[in-house]
């Protein structure tokens, strides 16, 4: 028998055991016990930010590039609900993270204490799971529980509450290898008979496309690996969703670029026109889907989930395939190689003629400018000059976020982190430093707006602390630019209340913080100022003022059809009526 | 193309129906949800149909094995084939549900429910509503010189009723447990 060590030992034991080496937190009176524990250890750092919900962000950003649980630890009351935001952005895009929140002393639960919460309660709908833990030698085993289901299956946000009684007391700690996890053990392997019926697909199809989304990049580094194996081995377009970007590369020479609602022409109309769909982690959302009675009409759909309560949520698929992408697709190249299947070559190389037709459009063509910085030059000169870099990009929420998702370019899984389900302005500065912290020696970079990055501005100054070089690449059109667009667009450009009156001197603020400010207004200087940026040791606000008014195309107006979309320079006025403008 | 041969409502091959998700049939469904009995479980399971925006038309709960630490919640729920299967994925997924089982497709099933009644009247009333509870098997589980308290079991259909005859008869209280249901045989 171990000698008893109290909860917040177990704590500081337990986050060991798992390999945590960084948690994001920010302490106060029901958490100090950790804390306490926390200050007389070595191997965890912990990063103080300056806010809870940036915390949360971080440990996502943490999660998302190295697919290890990232870890926040918060108090009770307001700093369990700061979290709440996280843990539903988390819950969205199936990110898996640990939430460590201090509770009132067990005697005290129910009696509206001080900074008494029903944390629980809260985020038991924005949770995979949470647990209240009640006796001291319940917490190793939960702690150990709680990682286990933030990583598995679907992976998603766990929340885990310690009443500070529970921290004091002592009790006997459970190690990771002796905790039972037996109850939850989702199901990994896809039916054969299915992938066996979907291989027969595949060599018939005619206008085949594989449509990939975040679940190859939660699936781990050899879903991705296995991906670009089945493009290779069928010679398929390969299109991906937002949160998908990476698993197959840009440099690929089957990509097609993201599809739906700011999508690239070919991805769209190739998802409409196909004869075989091969959905491989993703979930149908409305943002890829547009208006659903409408969606690829023709076509037979396979689905590849972990999930099953994404089969047939939105659309009606053929061939549902309940299991981890990785596992999935081994069987199915196994199966397709050994019952020497063939793709139809002539087929496919008369789809391919039909793509290259749609990718002469150019929809990601733009009309530049001498005079005033486009927005879309600025992310084609970022890429440029980041190309070949251990680059890792962050982004916020809005139109700067669909033209980084447009003209940055991602050969690598985990390289890409962006708020899509939840869409949370706020996200990309605090998740920034998560993946900087993951990633000490890369560069990272998280291109914003001006409006999502003043959201979570405090954080500067933990960048600063911390001495975290993160690019902070903001995007300012002195806009909330997408409500400005959809004003433009269906709101009679009624700009009501979206405009970012009264912005402060970002070179100064930057200073103010102790960090570097650089501005950047005239395209001739754009290339010398992202080089200062890039060489410059230490955080950069780089603040580059940009065309105003530039709309973000192409569009599939919502409740519209994937071949209905709008192209650049179409006419914008008054374009989304009757039931789309009811959708968001 | 020729679309594959896979029939519409067959689920051979996997563990989900293939039935047309736009059908506007409304279905009526009996759920058996076998859950850890741990604290909360039964709002997690709650908020999941409110939250989602699902039917709840009885939800019971209680412990059915002390050491094994589980409950079962019996749930009628209606819904489009698509949402009941919805609801079905939806619970799965939910960390301490062991089992989901759907009664009205897996075979024959027994569903009861029980209720108590409080009966009030005199005279040839109070006559009547004792030869009605005989002819519908309820029990006098307490008696007053005013109130008669029936207990009943059976299908929600005989206790409503049941309900529809002591109206008139002076009913002034009614209790009913919700269903509990289990697979035949």
């Amino acid at each position: 028998m171990t000698k008893p060590i109290t909860g917040a030992q177990m704590v500081v034991q337990a986050l060991k055991d798992q390999g945590v080496d960084v948690v994001f937190g920010y302490p106060g009176g029901a958490v100090l016990p950790i804390y306490d524990e926390i200050f007389l250890q070595e191997g965890i750092k912990h990063i103080l930010v300056r806010h809870e919900q940036a915390a949360v962000h971080a440990a996502e950003g943490y999660a998302r590039s190295t697919g290890k649980v990232g870890v926040a630890i918060v108090t009770s009351g307001p700093g369990a609900t700061n979290a709440v935001t996280g843990l539903t952005d988390a819950l969205m895009d199936s990110i898996p993270i640990l939430v460590i929140s201090g509770q009132v002393p067990t005697f005290m639960i129910g009696t509206d204490g001080f900074q008494e919460a029903d944390t629980i309660g809260i985020t038991r709908p924005c949770t995979k799971h949470n647990w209240l833990v009640r006796d001291t030698d319940r917490l190793a085993p939960i702690l150990h529980e709680a990682f286990h289901v933030a990583r598995s299956g679907r992976p998603g946000p766990v929340l885990v509450d310690i009443p500070k009684d529970v921290q004091f007391a002592a009790g006997a700690y459970v190690e990771k290898s002796k905790t039972d996890v037996s109850r939850y053990q989702p199901r990994l392997k896809g039916d054969p008979a299915i992938l066996t019926m979907l291989a027969e697909a595949m060599a018939t199809a005619k206008r085949p496309i594989i449509y990939s989304g975040g679940g190859v990049i939660n699936s781990g580094p050899v879903a991705s690996q296995l991906l670009r194996e089945l493009a290779e081995e069928t010679g398929f377009p390969v299109t991906s969703t937002l949160m998908g970007l990476g698993a197959y590369p840009a440099s690929g020479d089957k990509w097609l670029g993201m599809l739906g609602m700011h999508g690239l022409y070919e991805a769209n109309l190739a998802m409409h026109g196909c004869d075989l769909m091969i959905n491989i982690g993703a979930r149908f959302d409305d943002r890829i889907t547009g208006r659903t009675g409408d969606f690829s009409p023709n076509s037979v759909k396979a689905h590849i989930d972990i999930d099953p309560s994404s089969i047939n949520k939105v659309i009606h698929v053929d061939m549902p395939i309940i299991g981890d992408v990785a596992h999935v697709l081994e069987d199915l190249l196994r199966i397709w190689k050994s019952q020497g299947r063939k793709t139809d070559k002539e087929a496919l190389a008369e789809w391919w003629r039909q793509i290259d037709e749609w990718r002469a459009v150019d929809c990601l063509g733009f009309e530049n400018s001498e005079k005033v910085i486009k927005p879309q030059h600025a992310l084609k000169r970022l890429e440029e000059l980041t190309r070949g870099m251990d680059r890792y990009i962050t982004t916020e929420v809005g139109q700067h976020q669909m033209w980084a998702a447009q003209y940055l370019r991602f050969d690598e899984p985990n390289r890409w982190m962006t708020s899509g389900g939840l869409g949370t302005m706020g996200y990309g500065q605090p998740a920034s430093m998560g993946v900087q912290m993951a990633h000490p020696d890369s560069l990272v970079i998280n291109v914003a707006g001006e409006a999502s990055w003043l959201m979570n501005m405090q954080e500067m100054g933990t960048m600063v602390q911390y001495r975290m070089p993160v690019k902070q690449f903001i995007l300012n059109n002195e806009r909330l630019g997408m409500v400005r667009q959809w004003q433009e667009l269906l709101h009679g450009e009624r700009y009501s209340q979206s405009w970012s009156e009264a912005l402060p001197d970002f070179v100064k603020l930057a200073e103010a913080f102790g960090a570097k400010g650089i501005k950047c207004s005239d395209p001739a200087d754009l290339d010398d100022a992202i080089m200062e940026m890039l060489n410059y040791d230490g955080p950069v606000i780089f603040d580059c003022l940009v065309e105003k008014h530039e709309n973000c195309f192409p569009m599939i107006p919502s409740g519209e059809a994937h071949n209905t979309m709008l192209l650049p320079n179409a006419k914008t006025q008054g374009q989304i009526t009757g039931t789309g403008a009811v959708l968001v | 193309m020729n679309r594959l041969n896979i029939e519409q409502g067959s689920s051979r091959h996997s563990a989900y129906d293939l039935r047309n998700p736009n059908a506007d049939l409304i279905e009526r469904h009996t759920l058996a949800v076998i859950v850890d009995n741990e604290a909360g479980v039964l709002a997690r399971v709650i908020g999941l149909f409110s939250g989602r925006g699902y039917n709840i038309e009885s939800l019971t709960v209680a412990e059915i094995d002390h050491t094994g630490h589980t409950s079962r919640i019996t749930i009628v729920t209606t819904g489009t084939p698509a949402v009941i299967e919805q609801i079905k994925a939806q619970l799965g997924r939910i960390v301490p549900v062991h089992e989901v089982h759907d009664l009205t497709v897996e075979g024959p099933s027994v569903e009861r429910e029980l209720a108590l009644f409080k009966v009030s009247g005199d005279g040839e009333k109070r006559v009547e509503a004792l030869r009605l509870a005989d002819i519908f098997r309820a029990s006098v589980v307490d008696s007053t010189l005013k109130n008669f308290t029936f207990e009943i079991t059976g299908s929600s259909e005989k206790i409503d009723a049941f309900a529809d005859l002591m109206r008139p008869l002076g009913l002034t209280e009614m209790a009913r447990t919700g269903i509990a249901a289990l697979a035949r045989g």
